[in-house]
């Protein structure tokens, strides 16, 4: 029984983990309709900035996470303005040609600055190790995960579907023309949202360093798990992403553990059962834009 | 103005001339070393000690051998087999280098294997670690190890040390297996017991779940061999887990432990058993003068893959002035064949009949000196063949 509530907790962790690395681009790809293979690359950033704060210059890990997220989103914004508006109205094959070319030259980039070996970021004592709750193990760091990421969710529903720049979102998302013609900033609410969507990769590249380790080889290792939480979830809204990474990072641990033999292959048999079954996603649109 | 422009291409065309003969001249007297490891990418760590060991040696020992001139040809294949073969075919091609030698992981020196065999060259392999590589081709030779040279050293050692149950995590490739195999029918034979028995995938995120397994499976300790690079990420989730205050030891050939990332890893490593043949701490005066000369030329502590090179280009050099300056490659092989010399891991030579190198296994563990960590040695088996081809 501990064994299962330990793994159940493992699960959900690594599954909040997968929602904050990926929910950025359920935003790109869902809201706005983008196709941003290279948002592991600023996932990668986030980590790398929260390394060099925690290691180098000393900064308490809880300082630097968010400055991995204002970085990110920082470097965001910048190629937004600078490269991706020019790419919205282009087909999704430019798109991804471009974002993949955008990847391996930040592969290539961090590569030669930080040097290809793995990185660990510095953590305060009061996050290593587990505590025992009858018997069941519960990893400190694993439980900030949960709480962060629990927040966060929480946080990002509220802001879609209650404020006025949700709304204001989704409008600009479904009629360009007519919510510019309402005097709605199309250019500017996009902008915020792309910036938004790679500060939370940033702060997920942070968080995921110590569990699923830091090289300049990140984006392209984790492209594919970022592809299926969106895949799964469908991605026209942010309850769908965040069912999918609970339900993928659960059925990863527990079919590591009770099937090792099979276990990596868990997560893609899930994925093939929910599209034959869903061919949109768990939540996705029945009609495609 | 005209008279100047004059003049400068007159001196260029002089110089274009020069330079064209002296490099003919010279084409004869070179002898090209094709150096193909992973700079970039996982393995790069590999790559990189190479890299350097043998630009330290070639510092050490001059770039002139047997009035030859020694230039070493340095590619990255990023660990990737098809680079891999790519690249030896344009070195031995194009370059008509006189060896090819590096090979970070089994399947580059795989790939290079055929090559070497066509074009008679030798193949000397300074990292990669499974056991059928020598038997690839007559022209492979290796200065790194093999996994069943240590495995089978420390699943003996485990039975007679009171280890009686023994959970398994490998890496699911060939060197893995290789290091389960010999690690379980030795352990086995003593007496010993596997209890569980897992195979990671290489490109695995995150340990959480396997580990667990290994916690829930309450073993004596557990066996482990992750490729030099994902040791640090497993030793900390080892701690996490709470595993080391449980009282499961870690043992394995020494990857888990590398030298190269050891440091990094945290006081949970402490007191890790492991088999290996090199560990920087490695009481001799010849490595005391290696690790020393490696730390001043490059700022870091020397790994096992520096070591693997160091020998490399050694045999190389050895080879070469046995030779006389014959460059031909059944000269060369025939030559490095039965070699033996000091190496800063102790006495090593190179089987006659296999190829592939015989050496000391030490059996060490991990503490703390001077405030760094290092693998201690406190156990020597002598001049161990690989137990791979023993078998046959």
């Amino acid at each position: 029984m501990t064994a299962i509530l330990t793994n159940l907790f493992d699960g959900v962790a690594y599954g909040m983990l997968l929602f904050v690395l990926a929910c950025g681009l359920a935003v790109t790809l869902g809201l706005m309709n983008f196709v941003n293979l290279a948002h592991g690359a600023f996932a990668m950033a986030g980590g790398y900035v929260c390394a060099v704060l925690v290691n180098r210059m000393g900064w308490p890990f809880f300082a630097a996470l968010p400055l991995a997220f204002v970085a990110s989103a920082m470097i965001g914004a910048l190629l937004e303005r600078t490269l991706y508006q020019h790419l919205y109205a282009r087909s999704h094959l430019d798109q991804v040609l471009f974002s993949i070319g955008l990847v391996f030259m930040t592969v290539a980039a961090v590569d030669y600055i930080m040097g290809s070996s793995r990185i660990f970021i510095n953590l305060p004592d009061v996050l290593q190790g587990q505590f025992d709750i009858f018997g069941v193990g519960i990893g400190r760091y694993r439980l900030m995960i949960i709480v962060i990421c629990g927040l966060l969710t929480v946080g990002l529903q509220l802001v879609l579907s209650k404020t006025r720049f949700g709304s204001r979102l989704r409008a600009a998302v479904d009629d360009p023309r007519a919510a510019s013609g309402l005097g709605i900033n199309v250019p500017q609410v996009f902008a915020f949202t792309f910036a938004f969507g790679c500060g939370l990769a940033g702060l997920g590249g942070a968080l995921s360093a110590e569990i699923l380790g830091l090289d300049p080889y990140f984006p392209l290792k984790f492209m594919i798990y970022f592809l299926i939480v969106v895949t799964v979830g469908g991605s026209s809204s942010i309850t769908g992403p965040f069912l999918a990474s609970l339900l993928l990072g659960i059925g990863d641990v527990a079919g590591k553990y009770y099937v090792p033999k099979l276990g990596p292959f868990v997560i893609y048999t899930i994925m093939i059962v929910i599209l034959i079954w869903r061919p949109n996603g768990l939540f996705g649109r029945t009609a495609t834009r | 103005m005209f008279v100047r422009n004059k003049t400068l291409t007159l001196a260029s065309a002089a110089l274009a001339a020069a330079a064209l003969a002296s490099g003919a001249a010279r084409a004869e007297d070179v002898f090209k070393i094709g150096l193909i490891v992973p700079m970039t990418g996982g393995q790069a760590s590999t790559g990189k000690q190479i890299d350097n060991a043998i630009k330290l040696y070639m510092q050490q020992n001059g770039d002139t051998v047997a009035g030859k001139k020694i230039q070493v040809i340095l590619k990255d294949d990023a660990a990737l087999p098809d680079n891999t073969k790519r690249l030896a075919q344009e070195l031995i091609v194009n370059d008509k280098v006189n060896v090819i030698a590096g090979f970070g992981v089994t399947p580059a020196a795989f790939a290079a294997a055929p090559l070497a065999t066509q074009g008679k060259i030798p193949e000397v392999v300074m990292a990669a670690g499974t056991s059928i590589i020598t038997e690839k081709s007559p022209y492979i030779v290796r200065t790194s190890f093999t996994l069943p040279q240590s495995s089978t050293i420390i699943g003996d050692w485990a039975v007679k040390n009171g280890i009686k149950k023994v959970a398994t995590l490998t890496s699911d490739y060939a060197p893995g297996n290789d290091a389960l195999a010999s690690f379980k029918e030795h352990f086995t034979a003593g007496g010993g017991e596997i209890v569980e028995e897992i195979k990671v995938p290489l490109a695995n995120p995150d340990f959480a779940p396997f580990l667990q397994r290994m916690k829930d499976a309450k073993p004596d300790a557990m066996f482990v061999f992750v490729p030099a690079g994902q040791g640090g990420n497993f030793m900390k989730q080892y701690a996490e887990r709470g595993l080391d205050k449980s009282g499961i030891k870690v043992i394995g050939p020494g990857d888990v432990t590398d030298d190269d990332l050891l440091n990094d890893m945290g006081d949970a490593v402490l007191g890790a058993v492991t088999a290996h043949i090199y560990s920087a701490a490695h009481p001799s005066a010849k490595n005391k003068e290696f690790v020393a000369a490696y730390k001043k030329a490059f700022n870091s502590r020397p790994g096992f893959m520096a070591v693997g090179g160091y020998d490399g280009i050694h045999l190389i050099y050895e080879a070469l002035k046995k030779t006389g300056g014959k460059t031909d490659g059944d000269s060369l092989i025939a030559a490095m064949k039965g070699m033996a010399w000091e190496s800063p891991r102790g006495p090593i030579s190179i089987d006659p009949e296999t190829r592939d190198i015989v050496q000391n296994v030490y059996i060490r563990k991990v503490e703390k000196v001077d405030g760094e960590l290092y693998n201690v040695e406190f156990q020597t088996f002598d001049a161990v063949k690989d137990p791979g081809k023993a078998k046959k």
